[in-house]
């Protein structure tokens, strides 16, 4: 077998840069543009803006109703990256609905990529709702321009959910430019701290978790956050059952 | 509350620059203001407002005698447990012989002293006389070539089944990361850092969940490529402290137990860590005894911007501390748990913290230097993000000084891209420049296997095998 072949094989499983060429001791010059390429195509990514009207008519054609758009206190992109405490605030939340008691809310954030918003958002709300309705009632969807993850807290508290999910786009990477995590926030209200939310990351199939799977997740943890009354660190994933422990999941508490 | 009284005092100080007097109304605005610029400090609201004033706070910091540290607190002990554990660590014994410096003085003493046969002796002497906020505070005045220097004279070695930070060494963490934990896509990854050398300071995951199943299908899997080769490293998945303790006690393979850290008792619990904890965590791990050649067993990551990220970063009289200071503080917490490794993840946390290349740099080498003086197993994840003004060249930069200053060890990732945290660190190439750069070579029990499976020569040099042919090639063999 030759190198390339035996790398080849190994590729299929990772996207990772593996088995590079050498120069020496260094990268050889393809990979080395190869890469140089990426990064300017990811950092060029961090600056487009949202494309709204595509993700709403996304939204709408999938029978999910026309989501409410919050923006927050960030003018344009470049003062979204140097001021997280105003992404984190919304401008104005007086057009969204007050207290619904609903179980759920669930809160399409663009944060560094909006790209990954509009590329897996829809699929992943149909996904969240064919799993979670009609058990848990859902707040109508909001859309967080320029937002980040705490931007939730307003939100989910003014909905008065008992739990907020914010579906985030994530730093887009060099292999991986749009990708989605979800953060799950019990009793969501200003000034939660990040060790009282739960994180699934890297939602963007093929590659990344598929939306089935993470919707599965989510169930898991939005049952076991009811139970314990929380969100956090003392909430752990157990929809996989841990074989090592002869007497059921680990949970702590 | 009960419990010990601090005493409080509050100094103002005054500089003249020119027709300027500058004022600075307490030891947490002069420490911030003597910072070299950067965007964390600036967000806080904390920053010198003009160069200027930047410039005439170092001036009245260099003045400032050390025992002030000792009683004008910057975060209070009444509400901090990071300031008590601070006061509990400072030997008063080993401060008597820089007691009567000023932080400028300890600046002068610092880079005589490296001049001295008898340096790292001097320096491991005054470990436990130092304050994090001194050590922060003369970092200030000093210049890169002052921190390379001094963080270059002080040895700190740790030990598990590989001994880091002896002279003449560069380790490096593997770092195999998947988007969705994939077990043959981990491998691949595992596969090609060691051919190029890399893995004897950790092969370390971060795990794209903290379910405490798939923790636990990686802690075997890495564990049993480790153990199916005879490779004399450490294995470590970067979940929270509380899935690992319960994973010690559900029986898997744990080696070394991995928690971010930071400079407040705040930002812990933003963490969703307490010092007990920490200390629980790092007592079962070591009860598990599966070090061979030492028992460190904590692995710690800590970096400028956290405190602030989580709103913990006000001090005396809610004044914000500037994050260069609140990360030196995290370093008591460290050194509590006489940790294996620590890395500051410097670029990571973003440009609202550190801008661009020039101030990732800097706090690399902050970092770097005032971990070690304290004594601490200091390595660094030389990385940047994509919404971050910096790119490999600047990387090339950071690694390079970072080697001269003799850092016990860096991350890797295939081709300098990690896929699941979607962030540029080093690729295994740039640890062999490094390498070749300063004649460095891999902790000696890494080595030894490396040179017995054909992957490195007698002179040191990691070695262009045909993958499918070296003694590794049955990793392969899963996809």
């Amino acid at each position: 077998m030759s190198d390339d072949d035996f790398w080849a094989a190994l590729r299929r499983t990772t996207q990772s840069r593996i088995g590079l060429g050498r120069a020496g001791d260094t990268m050889a010059l393809g990979d080395v543009l190869a890469f140089r390429a990426a990064h300017a195509q990811a950092r060029d990514a961090v600056h487009v803006p949202v494309d709204v009207d595509a993700l709403v008519a996304d939204l709408e054609s999938r029978g999910l109703g026309t989501p409410l758009l919050v923006a927050s206190q960030v003018a344009d992109r470049g003062e979204y990256l140097r001021r997280p405490d105003l992404g984190r605030q919304p401008r104005d939340l007086d057009h969204l609905p007050r207290d619904t008691g609903a179980d759920l809310g669930i809160v399409l954030a663009d944060g560094l990529s909006g790209q990954a918003l509009t590329d897996h958002a829809p699929a992943l709300v149909a996904a969240l709702v064919e799993r979670l309705t009609p058990r848990y009632s859902l707040a109508p969807l909001v859309v967080a321009t320029n937002a980040r993850v705490a931007l939730g807290d307003h939100v989910g508290a003014h909905l008065g959910v008992e739990t907020v999910l914010v579906l985030v786009g994530e730093r887009p990477g060099l292999s991986v430019p749009s990708s989605l995590g979800i953060y799950l926030t019990h009793h969501p209200r200003p000034g939660r701290r990040d060790s009282e939310r739960n994180c699934i990351s890297n939602v963007h199939p093929p590659d990344g978790l598929d939306h089935a799977h993470a919707a599965r997740i989510v169930d898991a943890l939005v049952a076991g956050a009811r139970d314990l009354g929380e969100s956090g660190v003392r909430l752990k994933d157990t929809s996989r059952s841990l074989d090592a422990a002869a007497d059921g999941p680990v949970t702590l508490s | 509350m009960t419990g010990p009284a601090y005493r409080r005092t509050v100094t103002v100080f005054r500089q003249t620059l020119g027709p300027t007097t500058y004022t600075f109304d307490h030891l947490v605005d002069l420490m911030a203001k003597a910072s070299p610029r950067r965007s964390g400090d600036e967000l806080a609201g904390c920053a010198a407002e003009t160069d200027a004033e930047r410039a005439a706070a170092q001036w009245a910091l260099a003045d400032v005698p050390l025992d002030l540290f000792l009683t004008e607190l910057l975060v209070p002990a009444e509400t901090d447990d990071v300031t008590r554990l601070i006061l509990e660590q400072h030997d008063a014994a080993a401060y008597r012989q820089i007691s009567h410096l000023t932080v400028g003085g300890l600046r002068d003493w610092l880079l005589d002293t490296v001049t001295r046969d008898d340096a790292a002796d001097r320096l491991t002497g005054i470990r436990w006389a130092l304050t994090p906020e001194m050590v922060a505070a003369v970092s200030k005045l000093m210049r890169n070539q002052d921190l390379v220097t001094v963080a270059r004279a002080v040895q700190v070695t740790t030990a598990f089944r590989t001994t880091v930070g002896l002279p003449g060494r560069l380790s490096t963490r593997l770092q195999p990361n998947h988007p969705t934990d994939d077990p043959r896509g981990i491998t691949a990854a595992t596969l090609d850092g060691l051919l190029l050398g890399a893995g004897d300071a950790v092969i370390g995951i971060n795990p794209a969940t903290d379910s405490p199943q798939a923790v636990s299908d990686l802690l075997h899997l890495l564990d049993d490529v480790r153990q199916r080769y005879e490779i004399p490293t450490q294995s470590c998945v970067l979940t929270h402290v509380t899935t690992s303790i319960g994973l010690i006690e559900a029986g898997a393979p744990v080696d070394l137990v991995f928690q971010s850290i930071a400079g407040t008792q705040g930002a812990n619990e933003g963490f969703g860590v307490t010092l007990d904890l920490l200390r629980e965590a790092n007592e079962a791990a070591r009860s598990l005894r599966r070090g061979t050649v030492g028992d460190n067993v904590m692995y710690l990551e800590t970096g400028q911007g956290s405190v602030l990220s989580a709103d913990a970063h006000r001090g005396t009289e809610g004044r914000p501390v500037d994050q260069q200071t609140l990360e030196a503080r995290a370093y008591a917490v460290a050194r509590d748990l006489d940790p294996f490794l620590i890395n500051t993840v410097v670029g990571f946390i973003g440009p609202e913290y550190l801008y661009d290349g020039k101030q990732v740099v800097r706090a690399g080498l902050e970092d770097h230097f005032c971990a070690k003086l304290l004594g601490l197993q200091m390595g660094a994840d030389v990385c940047y993000t994509n919404h971050t003004e910096a790119d490999q060249d600047d990387m090339d930069v950071l690694l390079t000084l970072l080697a001269a200053a003799r850092v016990g060890f860096v991350i890797c990732v295939p081709g300098a891209d990690d896929v699941m945290l979607g962030y540029q660190s080093l690729g295994f190439h740039d640890a062999l420049y490094a390498r070749d750069l300063f004649g460095t070579r891999p902790a000696p029990e890494f080595e030894e296997w490396l040179t017995r499976c054909g992957l490195m020569s007698e002179s040191g040099r990691v070695l262009p095998v045909d993958p499918s042919t070296s003694v590794l090639r049955t990793l392969g063999a899963g996809a």
